[in-house]
Order: structure tokens, then C-alpha cells, then sequence
């Protein structure tokens, strides 16, 4: 279980994102139509975006702070992140993707990684060789490799053909309880909000329109 | 081939790789900090770097006689520690250099622009500080326009003439290149001399053309 306090306004041209809230969970969906600015909020919790002000904390640890002028950089903040085009090093392999993110000495278990994600045929594959969930999974435990507090992924299914999605979210459920790396992860279908995520979160228009237990927040359709 | 055309040959190919030498690291960081940073006077140090370009490169010959001649502000400067430059071999590649490095500086540049920022981004978050970004992405990504742009440059300093005999002179057996060889025998009638540089510039800009072409076409 991890805590996030996410708390920020951020401004784009006309468009205003404004989120607050306090969400505790091990999988985080963040809920929407396109144009809701989920990808934004992503990109601000990963640092790659500047917020006006607010307060953006992973389980007490402060990653950006207006009022007493925090604002950790991105290397440091320990976010894995995934973005929807995936954006994998398409000059190295896969194997060099994955391992990409070694921190400080510290070496996670490749191996570990390797068989959750079912990589092991295609370490050695070129990066244009591989299909949209093989893109996917490595993308994931290239993030994973960089040891994060947790794991943001933008739209995760996107680039999956439809058979293949209970691949990718085996992969996400292996992540969550096996890893134990909370995800907060933008979606804008509901089944998958209800299939992974322990907790959702609704925005619509920059603003949150609700917040609690996925069951009461995304609407059944 | 007698010895001088050889030494001529020889020494203009290893002037040009000297020169190439020279002008890749602060081309490739001129070119970085072009396609990367905002500073004031940018479009000054974009207009100076492109000057030889466009310049007369007779002209470009003679800023740098009057800057590293031993009375300029930086040849008096080396002639005080000993060391002489103008109508060396060092003139030589110095000039090459200076006429190679625009060339190389715009083509790495377009390379720098094509590389996806958020390639760069991502490293970022997987920990990568701002060296290992620069040698492990964005360096990697723009390293075939950088590859072209060297070549470019190597290209434009074998045939490099008019800033070379301004700075350098044609001392046989010293500062002699294939261009300045040319016209300094065709000039005494040496036609025959001449013909055979000549044909030897055709061969290697041929091969220098070939070699870019193909590179381009693995892109």
C-alpha cells in the first residue's frame, strides 16, 4: 500500500489541470476521456513537467513542494515512467533498454524481471523487431530495472492488440503483488480501471470529478 | 608517381584527418549547444561559426594571418612561448579546420534537432545524469548526422585552397597541398605535375563522395 498526495495546478495555454487529492493504494488508475490531462499529471508526479504550485508526495517522501521551494529533479525522483509511446532506445536492444537504469550499485534481479515479463526470448532482439506488448513489457522493466518508488504507465494497453492484453495485465498484477511497486497508470476504458486498479481516480476536464474504491468511481458500462 | 606528388598526397590526407581531428569536438559542442540552449547573442555565434562559409576564403586566410601572425594578438601570444604557426604545417591544418568546421557544425546540429527530447526524458527518469544522457542518447541518436558532417568537413578541407596559401604559403615539402600543388604548378608550367594532382584530387573526392552517399543510404 503506498500513499500519494497529489496536489497541483498546472497551466497550458488555455487548459488548466487541477488536481487534488490523497489516494492510498498498490495500483492507482487515473480515469478519464482523452484530453482530461491524465498524460499531464503523469508527467508532472515524473518531474517532467512543472506544476505552478502544490504538493506532490509517494508515501511521505516530498518530490515537489511550492511553498517550501522543493522541487526534486527528475534523476532522482524515482519514478519509473512509461509513457504511451513507449520510447524505447531504439539504438540498443532490449537487454540494454532494460538494464539502462542501474542506480548507485544497486542491482536488482534481472532474472526476476525477466520471467514476469516473459522477456527472456528477447533480450537480444533489435528494439524495431518487436511487436506493441513485446514493446510494452520490456518499456516496463526498463522502468522497473531503475528500481522506482513506483511505476507510472501511460495508457499501458494502447499499443496492444486486444488478445494480447491479458498479457500486459498479468504483467501489471505481477508488478503490483509480486514486485510490491505501487503503479498509478492512465487509462480510459473501465475494465481495465476495475481489473488492476485498487483505487481510481475520475478527471475531467483538468478537474477531479471523483475518488475512492475503482467500483464506486468508474461508471459501469 | 615521383616523391614529391607522393609527399604532397600524403601530406594533405593527414592534414585534412588532423584538421578533422581538431574541429569534431568543439564542432559537435557548438552544434549541441545550438540545437539545445537558449542563450543571449545565440544568432551571433550561429553568423560567426557560418562565416567561413560564405566568406571569400582568401579572406578567411587573411583574419587568421593577421590573428596568428607574430604580431596578431594571439601569434604574438605563441611566439612568446615558442611556438610559430603561420606558414607551418600547423597553418595548414588550421585553416582546413577553420573552413571544415561549418560544415560539420550545421549537419551535427540537424542531427541534434532530429533527436526526440523525450529520449533524453527518459533516460532522466531511469537516473541519467546530464553526461550519460549526452554520450549514451542524445550523442548515439545524432551520431550519423555527426559521422556526415565530419566527412563534410574532411571532404572541404582535402580541397581547401585559398585560406591555406594565405596562412600557409606552398613550401614544397612543408605546406604543399593537393590544391595549392595544383595551382602553384600550373602557375610555373609544370603542367604535367599539375595533371597528376589533379587526377589524384578527382580519386579521392570520388571515393570521399561514394563513402557519404552510402552512409546516407543506410540511414
Amino acid at each position: 500500500m503506498a500513499a500519494f498526495d497529489l496536489d497541483f495546478a498546472l497551466h497550458q495555454g488555455d487548459f488548466t489541470l487541477d488536481v487534488n487529492v490523497h489516494v492510498e493504494g498498490r495500483a492507482v488508475a487515473l480515469f478519464g476521456p482523452s484530453g482530461s490531462g491524465k498524460t499531464s499529471a503523469l508527467e508532472v508526479i515524473a518531474g517532467l513537467r512543472a506544476p505552478r504550485r502544490g504538493r506532490i508526495a509517494v508515501d511521505g517522501h516530498v518530490l515537489f513542494d511550492s511553498e517550501r521551494h522543493v522541487n526534486v529533479p527528475v534523476r532522482q525522483r524515482r519514478t519509473g515512467y512509461v509513457p504511451q509511446d513507449i520510447l524505447l532506445f531504439p539504438h540498443l536492444n532490449v537487454r540494454e533498454n532494460v538494464t539502462y537504469g542501474l542506480r548507485n550499485g544497486t542491482r536488482p534481479d534481472l532474472r526476476v524481471l525477466v520471467d514476469l515479463l516473459e522477456l527472456s526470448a528477447l533480450m537480444d532482439r533489435r528494439v524495431s523487431s518487436l511487436s506493441g506488448g513485446e514493446r510494452q513489457r520490456a518499456a516496463m522493466a526498463r522502468a522497473l530495472y531503475s528500481r522506482p518508488d513506483v511505476l507510472l504507465l501511460d495508457e499501458p494497453l494502447a499499443a496492444v492488440d486486444l488478445p494480447r492484453r491479458r498479457r500486459i495485465v498479468d504483467a501489471l498484477l505481477g508488478i503490483r503483488d509480486e514486485l510490491s511497486v505501487p503503479l498509478i497508470y492512465v487509462t480510459h476504458q473501465p475494465e481495465e480501471a476495475l481489473s488492476v486498479a485498487d483505487w481510481a481516480v475520475l478527471i475531467d476536464g483538468g478537474r477531479v470529478i471523483a475518488s475512492g474504491p475503482p467500483r464506486d468511481v468508474v461508471p459501469a458500462d | 608517381m615521383n616523391a614529391d606528388i607522393r609527399d604532397i598526397t600524403i601530406f594533405t590526407t593527414l592534414a585534412a584527418l588532423a584538421a578533422t581531428a581538431v574541429m569534431l569536438v568543439p564542432g559537435v559542442a557548438v552544434a549541441w549547444v545550438l540545437a539545445r540552449r537558449q542563450f543571449p547573442g545565440k544568432a551571433l555565434v550561429e553568423t560567426a561559426v557560418s562565416l567561413p562559409l560564405v566568406m571569400p576564403p582568401v579572406a578567411t586566410g587573411l583574419m587568421l594571418l593577421w590573428l596568428f601572425g607574430r604580431r596578431g594578438p594571439i601569434g604574438a601570444l605563441l611566439a612568446r612561448a615558442g611556438i610559430e604557426i603561420v606558414f607551418t604545417p600547423a597553418a595548414v591544418v588550421m585553416a582546413m579546420a577553420v573552413m571544415g568546421l561549418p560544415l560539420l557544425v550545421r549537419t551535427a546540429r540537424a542531427g541534434f534537432e532530429q533527436v526526440t527530447r523525450r529520449y533524453e526524458q527518459i533516460a532522466e527518469t531511469l537516473g541519467a545524469g546530464p553526461w550519460r544522457v549526452f554520450s549514451t542518447v542524445t550523442l548515439p541518436l545524432a551520431s550519423r548526422n555527426i559521422l556526415a558532417g565530419a566527412m563534410l568537413g574532411f571532404s572541404r578541407a582535402l580541397g581547401e585552397f585559398g585560406a591555406t596559401i594565405v596562412v600557409a604559403g606552398s613550401i614544397p615539402g612543408r605546406t604543399r597541398t593537393l590544391a595549392v600543388g595544383i595551382y602553384t604548378f600550373t602557375e610555373t608550367g609544370q603542367d604535367r605535375q599539375a595533371a597528376v594532382l589533379l587526377a589524384i584530387s578527382v580519386a579521392i573526392a570520388f571515393f570521399a563522395v561514394l563513402a557519404s552517399n552510402r552512409l546516407a543510404r543506410e540511414r
